[in-house]
């Protein structure tokens, strides 16, 4: 007689809802309008993490759509203009949708070299839309401070492959 | 018919081409917004329905979840007071011999502008109404420059209020709701503010860029700017009152001109909101709006006594003018009666010779009318 086997099923309430939360929550928090020590708190985007790890993950509707929604959080909680970062956060997963097979078994230095290229390039097109609406070029220096904390968030993003990744017996 | 039992029962879609449709009508909708999000007449954003209700519900979820940060942040200031007590017990002790002089000064220079106003009559800017406000959360990055703070439109906040702290200028508000304000610092990509130089009078645009110390463009005047100048605000435009201070110039490291600003000597989390508009509040709308020479279509007719006074000056004036011009009429016929003659006079008999001549009524003095003495300007006397 077979026993039954409790079988966990991994769905979009761990790997897509929670993580969002956890994000707008880090979000809020970094915000808070204290220096410790001197030093303001960093403001990396956390939601750069999710777009690195979903389309690699799973392609799934619900990931995209929640994508957008936290992008569109971005610009409402840090009064940018509207559309910006669901733009850049958009255009990371569709380059990884795409090329998710060639990613498909890579490990270590090459997922973070992807992890790297797609959060520039996420940079790169924001800094292009910001310094054509307003006429004006951002800081350099200012971008760098932005771009490290979120490359700093990259084990994050790792873990989450490693967790989720092949993780939903269903889709085996 | 259950769905399951119909024709699409073993219909299956690509995870992926969902995921891509999505991507694409997603990407395809954030480009919308960005061309829609533009800026209205009064300052408002074409979604600023949407931001304000937003900014209202984080308001109070910010405060929440920020308010670990907060406590450990105040631990931190705790520790470091405590172990440089000394040390800041004698830089104060030094700033305050430095500022009692400054005291002095200053009291001094006070009262002398207020009697050179009252002298010249000058119409000098009302004192402006403050509100305090807590900052609720910041927005640091490259792109966006701004701070959530805790008061309103309820409290009089409006669009393009000046923001300041303890230091100086901060920024100014960029978006009102009921409870809740977002103001722009000026360390953002798309502020610009008009200075000046306190130490030349000189004018500049400071300009963001997303880094601590924004730019300083349009410097006009060669040698106008040194390192270490005072930066104010001119008012230029009127969108700010003059001389609010915003910081110390100083070469970045691109060789550009830059501003130290007061405002980050400390986090900028207790600020004050200048209710002041532009200079419309400072005089009377209806009078500003009024035609030029209004005056002359809608002044009363003088009274009997009025117009005797009236016509009284006029011919007080008119005698006046006719006597200093029949003073500066004898004035110069006295001169040109006076001058040497170049040709030799006639011959006289030797008895005309010797009796008394009658001095020329021309040699009597006679007093100068003030209108015919040349007078140089200041800069021929140079």
């Amino acid at each position: 007689m077979r026993r039954p086997v409790a079988v966990r099923v991994v769905g979009p309430l761990q790997w897509v809802v929670y993580p969002s939360l956890a994000a707008i929550a880090a979000t809020i928090v970094l915000g808070t309008p204290i220096q410790l020590f001197g030093l303001n708190l960093p403001e990396p985007v956390f939601p750069m993490v999710l777009a690195f790890s979903w389309p690699l993950i799973r392609p799934s509707m619900v990931a995209a759509a929640m994508l957008f929604a936290l992008g569109l959080f971005l610009d409402l909680f840090w009064g940018g203009p509207l559309g910006l970062w669901p733009l850049c956060l958009m255009a990371v997963y569709g380059i990884l949708l795409v090329s998710r097979n060639l990613l498909a078994g890579h490990e270590g230095l090459i997922r973070f070299g992807w992890y790297l290229a797609t959060t520039l390039g996420a940079f790169l097109l924001a800094y292009v839309v910001v310094a054509a609406l307003a006429g004006n070029a951002p800081s350099i220096y200012a971008l760098i401070g932005q771009i490290a904390p979120t490359l700093i968030l990259y084990p994050i993003a790792n873990w989450m492959l490693e967790r989720f990744d092949d993780g939903d017996i269903r889709f085996r | 018919m259950a769905f399951r039992d119909g024709p699409f029962e073993n219909l299956k879609v690509p995870l992926a081409w969902t995921a891509a449709v999505v991507v694409v009508v997603a990407i395809i909708g954030a480009a919308l917004l960005l061309i829609g999000d533009r800026q209205t007449a009064d300052g408002n954003s074409t979604f600023s329905g949407a931001r304000g209700g937003f900014e209202a519900a984080a308001g109070p979820v910010g405060g929440v979840l920020a308010a670990p940060v907060r406590w450990v942040g105040s631990v931190g200031d705790a520790i470091g007071g405590y172990f440089f007590a000394v040390s800041e017990n004698r830089r104060l002790k030094a700033r305050i011999a430095e500022l009692e002089g400054w005291k002095t000064d200053a009291i001094a220079m006070k009262n002398v502008n207020a009697r050179y106003e009252a002298l010249l009559g000058l119409r000098t800017e009302p004192a402006i109404p403050m509100v305090a406000a807590h900052a609720i959360s910041e927005t640091r990055g490259p792109f966006k420059n701004a701070k959530l703070i805790d008061v309103g439109a309820a409290k009089g906040v409006r669009i393009g209020n000046p923001v300041m702290d303890e230091n100086g200028l901060v920024g100014r508000v960029s978006g009102v709701t009921g409870g809740v304000s977002r103001m722009v610092l000026l360390t953002d990509v798309a502020s610009r503010t008009p200075v000046l130089i306190d130490r030349t009078d000189a004018r500049a645009v400071l300009t963001g860029d997303g880094s601590d110390n924004p730019r300083l463009e349009f410097v006009r005047g060669a040698g106008a700017l040194q390192v270490g100048d005072r930066i104010l605000t001119s008012g230029d435009g009127g969108g700010l009152p003059r001389g609010i201070p915003v910081g110390v110039a100083a070469k970045g490291r691109d060789g550009s001109w830059r501003v130290k600003l007061f405002s980050d000597r400390g986090a900028i989390d207790y600020v004050r909101v200048l209710l002041f508009q532009d200079f419309g509040q400072l005089v009377n709308p209806g009078a500003l709006n009024a035609p030029p020479l209004a005056g002359l279509s809608t002044a009363p007719e003088p009274t009997a006594a009025q117009a005797a006074a009236i016509g009284d000056a006029a011919a007080r004036r008119q005698a006046q003018a006719q006597n200093q011009a029949d003073r500066a009429r004898a004035a110069n016929a006295a001169a040109a009666a006076a001058a040497p003659v170049s040709t030799p006079p006639p011959a006289r008999p030797p008895q005309a010779q010797t009796a008394p001549v009658p001095a020329p009524a021309a040699q009597t003095p006679t007093p100068q009318a003030p209108a015919s003495t040349p007078t140089l300007a200041p800069e021929d006397e140079r």
